[in-house]
């Protein structure tokens, strides 16, 4: 073919929102309007979030009564002040586990591509989805302070330090959204997404959560010190005012510097991977 | 404005030792519905993702709505509807619901949104079930919902990707009915499919599809006359009257029967169809000779293949194969690999 068969292009009079002020405008409204579907999703299907906390809250009732007569706190400590937060921080950190189901059920049924082919931010796609599993995570962490209060957990700290501490867990939940929307584009199918709790499982409880590394044997409990979920977990503790089984080794006496500096890493390695994996889907 | 709606040049795709598309040519005037007819993996999908932006190409280059795909993907996506091979909705979220968040990121304003999908859901026929979750719909009502997304700006080219796989014969019907008027509109559509009766009843242009390239390009007439039109075929009860029945479609056939022995099963390709028909039945039937099954049958993309290739169609499992790629249309679809 001839070029003289290729039709002009038209002037861009229409193309007014090209701006980089414009851009950025939309990446947020755009970003905006994901979030608003997935609350959306929370108004239609209200029992999804008791599904989702069913785990955690049977964990309270499973550890706090059945097993915790047995367990106890290095330091001392009442066993479910020790846990609650634990409990917090498990939740947070299986959370990933909704962001991939989420993301592989979009791909799977062609909205990933429904969104890509729109004028659209591509960006609000991943920040549109992380936005909303955060006030998914301020709703769980919301029932779950209420189940804790009914059990007799809680915080020493005042409104503030109480705030920080539930902040902390959110930053973590934050950071982990990228691993699922990584993990998300990366497994297959729905099935294989809910093999991932082979991952979230062990992720969540060799830490801190249920029992003190101290506890474990050496190995074990090395592993579960430098787990991110127990910086979080510990710092929270801290700032609560539970106990927080503190040892003296130099992870557990900066969980506070960690709970910030883990989220920082995780954020940088699994952001880019996940968009990478985004970019990746136009080859 | 006036300019083709869409041109592509010398298109190259490979997944690894894979040549999805390789050298591809298309040229679609504006306003026309154009078919890519084609079995799985002869690169149709793959086409129809690099125009609409959504896998970048090789080599070649690719106009649409005047706009190039690779330099210009925004100015592209704001023509174009695209619907891919799965209704691409939320399930949770109410038909309404669906088409005013796409509306919103179509960066209408929220009033606007709100009068556009109820606009659509008149059009498509689905205000009573705009408030169900799209969970509780059938096919064919997910399908009207998918076009409906698609056709929020009313864009000036729609890319409908084998619009009605999967669905049951009345949920065609109503996909077929929503396209009919979605043209009526003056939209340009791009269409692929593996049906030929598919495409004869919405292309009014027809491109064939082997290997990732163009092998014809024609009207829906000219490729059935090319191959022999529609097919009159009788089925016998006994295989020792399949010489009668040869004789007898022979008269009535433009080309020489073809026979089958095992299943006993004379075809030919007819003119008319209507007086072949009555002329071979009234014939065996006065001579009494026991006939199983009579009927008239469409050319299938089988045979166009067949024609048009000298081979049969082959079964390859992965179109394109890339991240987001469907092996097959029955399967739920891998993510990415």
């Amino acid at each position: 073919m001839s070029t003289s068969t290729m039709p002009s292009r038209p002037a861009p009079a229409e193309l007014v929102d090209d701006g980089p002020g414009q851009r950025l405008y939309w990446a947020f409204a755009d970003g905006w309007t994901i979030v608003r579907r997935g609350l959306t999703h929370y108004v239609r299907q209200p029992t999804n979030i008791l599904w989702q906390l069913g785990f955690p809250i049977v964990s309270v009732l499973l550890f706090g009564y059945v097993f915790g007569s047995a367990m106890s706190v290095p330091g001392g400590g009442d066993y479910r002040e020790f846990l609650m937060p634990g409990l917090f921080g498990m939740t947070m950190a299986m959370g990933f586990m909704n962001t991939a189901y989420a993301v592989v059920l979009d791909t799977t049924k062609g909205v990933t591509d429904r969104f890509r082919s729109m004028p659209m931010a591509p960006s609000a796609v991943v920040t549109g989805r992380g936005g909303g599993d955060l006030v998914g995570a301020v709703v769980d962490l919301f029932v779950l302070a209420m189940t804790a209060l009914v059990v007799g957990w809680r915080s020493q700290a005042g409104i503030l330090g109480t705030l920080a501490a539930f902040a902390l867990f959110l930053f973590l939940r934050f950071a982990l959204t990228w691993v699922g929307v990584w993990l998300g584009m990366l497994v297959p199918n729905e099935e294989a997404a809910g093999s991932l709790f082979a991952v979230a499982f062990p992720f969540a409880m060799i830490s801190s959560v249920f029992v003190a590394p101290a506890l474990m044997p050496s190995w074990l409990g090395t592993i579960a010190l430098w787990n991110p979920v127990s910086s979080t977990v510990t710092a929270a503790r801290e700032l609560f005012g539970n106990p927080a089984a503190l040892g003296d080794t130099w992870i557990e006496q900066n969980a506070l510097l960690m709970s910030l500096v883990w989220p920082v890493i995780i954020t940088a390695i699994f952001l880019p991977l996940a968009i990478r994996r985004f970019q990746r889907l136009s080859r | 404005m006036t300019h083709t709606a869409i041109v592509a040049e010398q298109l190259h795709k490979h997944y690894k030792e894979k040549r999805a598309l390789d050298g591809f040519d298309l040229t679609v005037p504006q306003g026309m519905v154009y078919g890519l007819l084609g079995p799985n993996g002869a690169g149709k999908t793959t086409a129809v993702r690099i125009l609409a932006t959504l896998v970048r190409l090789d080599a070649g280059r690719a106009l649409v709505a005047g706009y190039d795909v690779v330099e210009q993907p925004r100015q592209v996506r704001r023509s174009i509807g695209f619907t891919g091979q799965f209704a691409a909705l939320d399930e949770v979220l109410t038909g309404r619901q669906n088409l005013r968040m796409f509306g919103r990121l179509f960066h209408l304003t929220p009033k606007q949104a709100a009068r556009r999908a109820d606009e659509l859901l008149e059009r498509f026929d689905l205000v009573e079930a705009a408030g169900k979750g799209v969970r509780e719909y059938s096919g064919g009502m997910r399908r009207r919902l998918d076009l409906a997304s698609s056709m929020i700006l009313s864009p000036q080219i729609l890319f409908l990707d084998e619009p009605t796989t999967g669905l049951d014969p009345r949920g065609r019907n109503e996909v077929w009915e929503s396209v009919r008027s979605l043209v009526a509109g003056g939209t340009t559509v791009l269409l692929t499919t593996q049906y030929l009766d598919e495409a004869d009843q919405l292309a009014e242009r027809i491109a064939v599809i082997d290997h990732g390239r163009v092998i014809a390009d024609d009207t829906p007439d000219a490729l059935k006359t090319l191959i022999g039109g529609d097919r009159i075929e009788v089925v016998m009860k006994d295989a020792a009257d399949v010489p009668v029945a040869v004789k007898v479609v022979a008269r009535v056939a433009t080309a020489e029967p073809e026979v089958d022995d095992t299943s006993r099963r004379v075809h030919a390709p007819v003119a008319d169809r209507v007086a072949a028909l009555t002329d071979v039945a009234r014939t065996l039937q006065d001579d009494g000779i026991g006939v199983e099954d009579i009927g008239l049958r469409r050319p299938t993309l089988d045979e166009v293949f067949l024609r048009l290739t000298g081979h049969r169609v082959e079964e390859q499992p992965d179109e394109a194969g890339g991240a987001g790629e469907i092996s097959s249309p029955d399967t739920s679809r891998g993510a990415t690999r």
